[in-house]
């Protein structure tokens, strides 16, 4: 059972390092990669049955006991969104196995990708399971500086424009986070978040309330809220179509997830954040989906819808309440897989194409007709229709809201369901451009990493696999809806009472 | 908690030319800037940690951090920081100077989507002005009729 805790970190770390001695024997790296992750993935899942069963899993790394030293925790929370994080990370890997079969060593340096996503695999577990600030700032590190290699693979024009306003944009966000962890510290003077969360109950309620913001605009710009998305429909269209797909389904999540801890653990209980996190929610919502309806590029709508549904879980967890959180998670849950299905279609959409440009695109549906299920199916889903898992999930949100029934609650539910139907709008267009009209002819796009093969070669049957595997697992959450409420509600209820946490990591006679 | 004034005004200074530094658009000044920010950042860790001038602690006594010891934490943190901030500083002049050879130029590349929409916005103020100033030529036009006495 311990052991389970620290295998999803260190099993990405050393399979990146092995992966590295096999830089040239490409087929060795892809078989360790699959290999590497199916196995965090069934350690995700045996962690996440019993962390379900016996409540939350403490591991004290070195033995040291918990305020001094690093501690592990997984709570059904974290366990859950590990699940995810593990099946989406393989099922893009088996896409991005396949894309680099069929276009050889062309692409790019192929030996960088593999230790690189590991690594990216690895700072994203360490994100959900650590239970120490400063490891966090480490763990967000890790994940960053995979994700800086992974965006500029290649270092074409595009790629170098957008990496660098990706970089400085994370940078900035890495100090901010420094700095507020070195506040934290000298209000509490520990950065254990379980041990801060009990300190910072005697801290003055404005210092709290300074620090709670602080800590939303530094976990805001990861997460791209309202107004600190700018760079990420920006940085994310250009990056080959498997780097896009994780980072669009991941790595905004894990923003999300640190602002849920945070504002819940260590916060929990000031107005005005509430307050903020609905205003802010409802106006991500709404900028991000009005970006998403005026873009040309498939890649760019998408990446807007990124942003404008961030807004939905920020409503969740505004609401402070055991449901609005179960919504929330839930959400996460569910935009995760939708989102990375969208950009893992999207890529084989542009395959095809030639071109991510709605305007230069056009009846695809009679050229490739499954392409076109697998796009329709996710699209409805982003947009809520019945009876796809967004559905469900926004029926979970948006009776929380109503049962919370403040003016801003209700007004975000409103927006919420405005930016619903913007959503339908925005996929629909795309759908309209590009697979509905007259068979528009293929021409490579000058300016895309993986132009090389695009339009002419066939498409490689593993990225339609892994495209139809992801968009099963997609109607599989809404055949499973039910259970999974359950532990999203299992879930919100640990998160609401932050007692449950410190109990857990410091033992019961220190938590109060 | 005692501070140190000193270093908290260089902290505030770091993080002033950190900030001005960020904003301009030349990606050197950016790039220091943020190891400007960075060493601020730093500074703000170790100031948290308490007054220096504390013995560092010794042996094992209850309670390692205790009263007249130094905090040994903050020391770690920082060199942690550091060591993060020298790896992404290398990478960001890497890119930086990868920029540099692609474009010929040091500075912060326009976002393509921003430069076709700023190009509709100028065609769309383009023909504004041009109806405007047919707009005025007909005006002119038509005081000319009127001043004639045309019908």
């Amino acid at each position: 059972m311990r052991v389970l805790l620290p295998l999803p970190v260190v099993l990405p770390l050393l399979g990146a390092a092995l992966s590295m001695l096999f830089a040239r024997r490409p087929t060795v790296q892809r078989l360790l990669s699959v290999s590497v992750l199916a196995g965090l993935l069934a350690g995700a899942v045996a962690l996440l049955v019993a962390v379900d069963r016996d409540g939350t899993q403490v591991v004290q790394l070195g033995a040291w006991a918990a305020p001094a030293g690093i501690s592990l925790v997984a709570d059904r929370l974290s366990a859950l969104l590990l699940v995810v994080s593990a099946a989406v990370l393989l099922a893009v890997l088996v896409y991005a196995v396949g894309q680099g079969v069929a276009d050889g060593r062309r692409t790019g340096p192929l030996a960088v990708f593999h230790p690189c996503y590991l690594v990216l695999a690895a700072g994203i577990a360490m994100a959900f399971l650590t239970g120490d600030l400063f490891n966090l700032f480490v763990a967000f590190e890790v994940m960053l500086i995979a994700s800086y290699v992974l965006l500029t693979l290649g270092g074409s024009r595009p790629a170098v424009r957008a990496g660098m306003t990706y970089v400085v944009t994370s940078l900035l966000a890495s100090v901010l986070l420094v700095t507020v962890i070195g506040l934290v510290y000298a209000a509490t003077g520990t950065v254990n978040m379980a041990d801060a969360a009990v300190r910072l109950q005697d801290v003055p309620d404005g210092v709290r309330t300074a620090l709670a913001l602080t800590m939303l605009v530094v976990f805001g710009i990861k997460a791209a809220i309202f107004p600190l998305f700018m760079w990420l429909p920006d940085s994310y269209p250009t990056a080959p179509a498997p780097v896009t797909a994780v980072f669009a389904g991941l790595l905004t999540k894990v923003g999300v997830y640190a602002v849920i801890r945070t504002q819940t653990l260590l916060f929990p209980g000031i107005e005005v954040v509430a307050d903020v996190l609905l205003v802010i929610g409802a106006l991500t919502m709404v900028v991000g989906i009005l970006g998403a309806v005026v873009q040309d590029d498939v890649k760019r709508v998408l990446s807007f819808t990124i942003v404008s549904h961030i807004g939905y879980m920020l409503l969740g967890l505004g609401l402070f309440s055991s449901a609005g959180l179960a919504g929330a998670v839930l959400y996460t849950v569910h935009h995760i897989v939708v989102q990375t299905t969208l950009f893992l279609v999207a890529g084989l959409m542009e395959r095809r194409e030639g071109t991510s440009s709605m305007a230069r695109s056009g009846g695809l549906q009679h050229v490739a007709p499954l392409l076109a299920v697998l796009y329709l199916v996710p699209a409805l889903s982003l947009a809520g229709i019945p009876p796809l898992s967004g559905f469900v999930a926004k029926v979970g949100l948006f009776q929380a809201g109503l049962a919370d029934g403040g003016v801003l609650a209700v007004s975000a539910v409103v927006a919420g369901t405005l930016t619903s139907l913007l959503t339908l709008y925005a996929v629909g267009r795309v759908w309209t451009q590009v697979f509905w009209g007259p068979v528009a002819a293929v021409v490579a796009d000058a300016d895309t990493e993986d132009a090389v093969d695009v339009g002419v070669a066939r498409t490689p049957r593993l990225m339609t696999g892994a495209a139809v595997a992801a968009v099963a697992g997609m109607l599989a959450i809404t055949v499973v809806a039910g259970p999974l409420y359950g532990l999203a509600a299992r879930a919100a209820d640990d998160v609401v009472d932050p007692s449950v946490y410190t109990t857990a990591v410091l033992g019961e006679e220190v938590a109060p | 908690m005692t501070g140190n004034l000193v270093l908290a005004l260089l902290i505030g200074v770091l993080y002033t030319v950190g900030t001005y530094l960020l904003l301009q658009r030349t990606l050197t000044r950016i790039v220091i800037g943020l190891a400007l920010l960075g060493h601020g950042a730093n500074l703000l860790l170790l100031q948290a940690g308490g007054a220096a001038g504390a013995v560092p602690f010794i042996g094992k006594t209850a309670g390692a951090v205790g009263e007249g010891t130094a905090d040994p934490l903050p020391q770690a943190m920082v060199l942690t920081a550091i060591v993060i901030t020298f790896g992404v500083s290398a990478f960001l002049l890497a890119l930086a100077y990868r920029s540099w050879v692609l474009t010929q130029e040091d500075e912060v590349q326009d976002d393509v989507e921003d430069r076709r929409v700023a190009r509709l916005f100028a065609q769309e103020e383009e023909r504004r002005e041009a109806e405007a100033l047919a707009r005025q030529a007909r005006m002119a036009d038509y005081d000319d009729d009127v001043e004639r006495g045309a019908p």
